[in-house]
């Protein structure tokens, strides 16, 4: 029975084979439904110190959103098991650039609503369900373009669709009665003046770092002896705590202002941006430098020799050779040290640095979860914002061999 | 043009260049020939001081490299290394203008320089130009080096190894490019390899090394027929003696002037082993010689081989 039992002799199958072709984009599919269904899309509360109750999306947001989700959501799904194709990368792309638009546009429309029927003290904001959707259809987008293996030129084009929609969304006041916007109307001025303020301390930062850090890994491929020590060292201060650091540089920098009044000229201090700044090159070095060493030990020996052979000189092979073969590695520790240095900058609010942080540290002493929102939002986003840029300038370095 | 006087070179107190002289005429092909360890890159690296040498002189054109700063004196030789040390962020032009860019000559003139060594390498100038190194195979990436190393028309070459690692087919090809080059050019060219095969084809003279000393210099046929010592018949290798014998003759040395014989000529640049080959090809033992042109010069036999 079972030596004759063979393909030819099996029933041919009449039900439909359904077969997952996009794992990713179901495993997206199913976690932003799931999220929809089982958790809030809106949390509402009395006002802006009292935490809310979720709103769940349909009951927030009604029939017509809710069903313009489900239906994309549905597309989604159908794609993540049809065959893959270049085209319907292009619509699985699409469709989730759209579905996260429609997501923010229904956040928006769905707090206006609620805050026409409820107290001016009343505060409206994102629940689990919008941040996992639009998450996942950010993913969902992401995903497709790697599939389709987009050039640098479609990722610029995605982000710039999506970004201005967004842009367009909020200048038409669709997220006005949001918590975090009413936070942001309260404070507008000190939030431009924030953004401004953390994009110095970053800058301010990663340019002493650079100038410092690169020439410290050049010369420790230069001199192996040296590069145990300062790696220690840097290693090390790696491993401080940021808040200890900050802290820790109040005495050295008051102690310095004290004995040489001309530094507090300069702005130094031992409280304020000063500390702030040395300990931001101080976290910053340890990838620099490290991406130095290995963007340099990267390069080909032999290609070295040969330009001694042809009489380059040691600083002409530096500039000429080994920087340039080293720029991809040092540009992905540059990405890696202002992702950090925008994230840890958050931090230096605490000794008076200012940026956005202040916002955070504010809205955690009033538990103010939506005011921390303000601080942290901006926050990430500069930090993909300037990822994103410096992955972009890596992608159109000419002429580039690979590996 | 090269004068290598009582050179030495240590490393932790161990000689690996002992006490070695060499002169080397101007126009010759120098191949410095030997096992791996026994000193032939060193004294090649030597001489254009990517080694400093710990005792003796070495003279370039009379000039004693000591006294020249390492950067001029490296711009006036060549230089070619095995894994050829293209730059893999410049296009092949950009490559091979290294050295004229370095010497400041005038944009056209290095533009010109290019297309001439591309069309000496036997690479389309229009093709080869603006390609990157990883764009090129192995064969074609080691032209290119030849062609940069010759770029600013230096007075000497140094060649370390350069057709170690290509095929057996592409490397035949690159020994047959730089017998031409060589032959048109009279360049001066120290030529370090392992290949005995390789060194007789391409050597006017050999400098067999053993040990950081020369074991013994002289033309391929006097290398084969007199070996100064066990240690270079041995190397030469006593089998197939007769083989490289023949390898390093020319037709046009056992020519039979006048005599003709039938069949398709061979040339007289070829080689007497050629000749064999083709006699027992052809199971024919005599052949005629024909010049380029299809002149006849005469014929040669069998018997002539072994004369």
């Amino acid at each position: 029975m079972t030596a004759q039992a063979g393909p030819a002799t099996r029933p041919p199958s009449l039900a439909v084979r359904v077969a997952v072709r996009n794992q990713v984009l179901l495993v997206l599919v199913i976690v932003a439904a799931a999220a929809a269904v089982t958790t809030g899309f809106l949390v509402v509360a009395p006002n802006r110190l009292i935490s809310g109750r979720s709103i769940a999306l349909w009951s927030a947001a009604g029939g017509g959103p809710t069903v313009a989700i489900g239906v994309l959501g549905a597309l989604l799904l159908a794609a993540s098991l049809s065959p893959p194709a270049k085209p319907l990368y292009c619509a699985v792309a699409v469709l989730a650039s759209l579905l996260l638009l429609v997501v923010l546009a229904t956040l928006g429309q769905a707090s206006r609503s609620i805050a026409a029927g409820a107290s001016p003290a009343a505060r409206a904001s994102p629940g689990a369900a919008f941040w996992i959707i639009a998450t996942c259809a950010a993913l969902a987008v992401i995903d497709a373009l790697q599939r389709l293996g987009a050039g640098s030129l479609w990722r610029v084009m995605a982000v710039i669709a999506i970004g201005g929609g967004i842009v367009i969304m909020a200048m038409a006041g669709t997220f006005d009665t949001l918590s975090i916007a009413r936070e942001y109307a309260s404070r507008h001025q000190l939030f431009a003046e924030a953004v401004t303020r953390h994009m110095a301390l970053v800058g301010g930062s990663v340019g002493p770092a650079l100038l410092i850090g690169v020439p410290l890994g050049v010369a420790a491929i230069r001199t192996r002896r040296l590069q145990g020590p300062l790696f220690a060292v840097l290693n090390t201060l790696q491993t401080v705590p940021s808040i200890a650091l900050f802290g820790l540089l109040i005495a050295p920098l008051s102690a310095l202002v004290a004995a040489a009044p001309f530094f507090a000229g300069l702005g130094v201090g031992g409280i304020g941006p000063a500390p702030a700044i040395v300990a931001l090159v101080l976290y910053a070095l340890l990838p620099i430098v490290r991406n130095t060493v290995a963007g340099l030990a990267g390069v080909d020996h032999a290609v070295i020799e040969a330009a001694r052979g042809m009489g380059l000189t040691g600083r002409q092979i530096l500039w000429r050779i080994e920087l340039p073969l080293a720029l991809p590695v040092l540009l992905a520790g540059l990405r890696i040290v202002i992702v950090q240095t925008i994230g840890l900058a958050v931090v230096a609010a605490l000794i008076g640095a200012g940026g956005l942080g202040t916002f955070v540290f504010e809205g955690l002493g009033q538990y103010a979860l939506d005011l921390v929102l303000l601080g942290a939002l901006p926050t990430i986003f500069m930090a993909l914002a300037a990822d994103f840029l410096l992955q972009t300038l890596a992608a159109l370095l000419p002429g580039r061999a690979p590996g | 043009m090269i004068a290598l006087d009582h050179i030495t070179k240590r490393y932790d107190g161990r000689p690996v260049v002992d006490d070695l002289s060499l002169d080397i005429p101007a126009g010759e092909f120098c191949v410095l020939l030997g096992s791996s360890g026994c000193g032939k890159s060193t004294t090649l690296r030597m001489i254009n001081r990517l080694v400093p040498a710990d005792a003796g002189t070495i003279r370039v054109g009379g000039e004693d490299v000591t006294r020249l700063p390492p950067e001029a004196l490296r711009r006036r030789i060549g230089y070619v290394i095995q894994s050829t040390g293209l730059f893999p962020h410049w296009n092949v032009a950009d490559n091979i203008a290294t050295v004229p860019r370095l010497l400041k000559w005038p944009a056209v003139r290095v533009d010109a320089r290019v297309c001439e060594l591309l069309e000496l390498l036997r690479l389309d100038p229009a093709v080869y130009r603006g390609k990157y190194p990883h764009q090129l195979s192995g064969g074609e990436q080691q032209r290119v080096g030849v062609a940069r190393a010759l770029a600013a028309d230096p007075e000497l070459l140094l060649m370390d190894e350069p057709f170690a690692a290509v095929d057996p087919i592409t490397r035949d090809a690159l020994q047959g490019e730089i017998a031409r080059i060589h032959h048109r050019t009279r360049k001066t060219i120290v030529f370090v390899t392992h290949d005995i095969e390789e060194a007789l084809r391409l050597a006017t003279k050999i400098a067999i090394m053993d040990q950081g000393r020369i074991a013994q210099l002289g033309t391929p046929i006097e290398l084969l027929e007199h070996p100064a010592n066990d240690f270079v018949g041995d190397f030469i290798g006593r089998q197939g003696l007769g083989f490289k014998l023949l390898s390093v003759r020319r037709v046009a040395d056992r020519l039979r002037r006048g005599e003709g014989a039938p069949g398709e000529p061979l040339s007289p640049d070829a080689t007497l082993r050629d000749a064999l080959s083709a006699m027992t090809a052809r199971r024919t033992d005599r052949l005629p010689v024909a010049d380029a042109d299809g002149n006849p010069l005469g014929s040669i036999a069998l018997s002539d081989l072994v004369r």
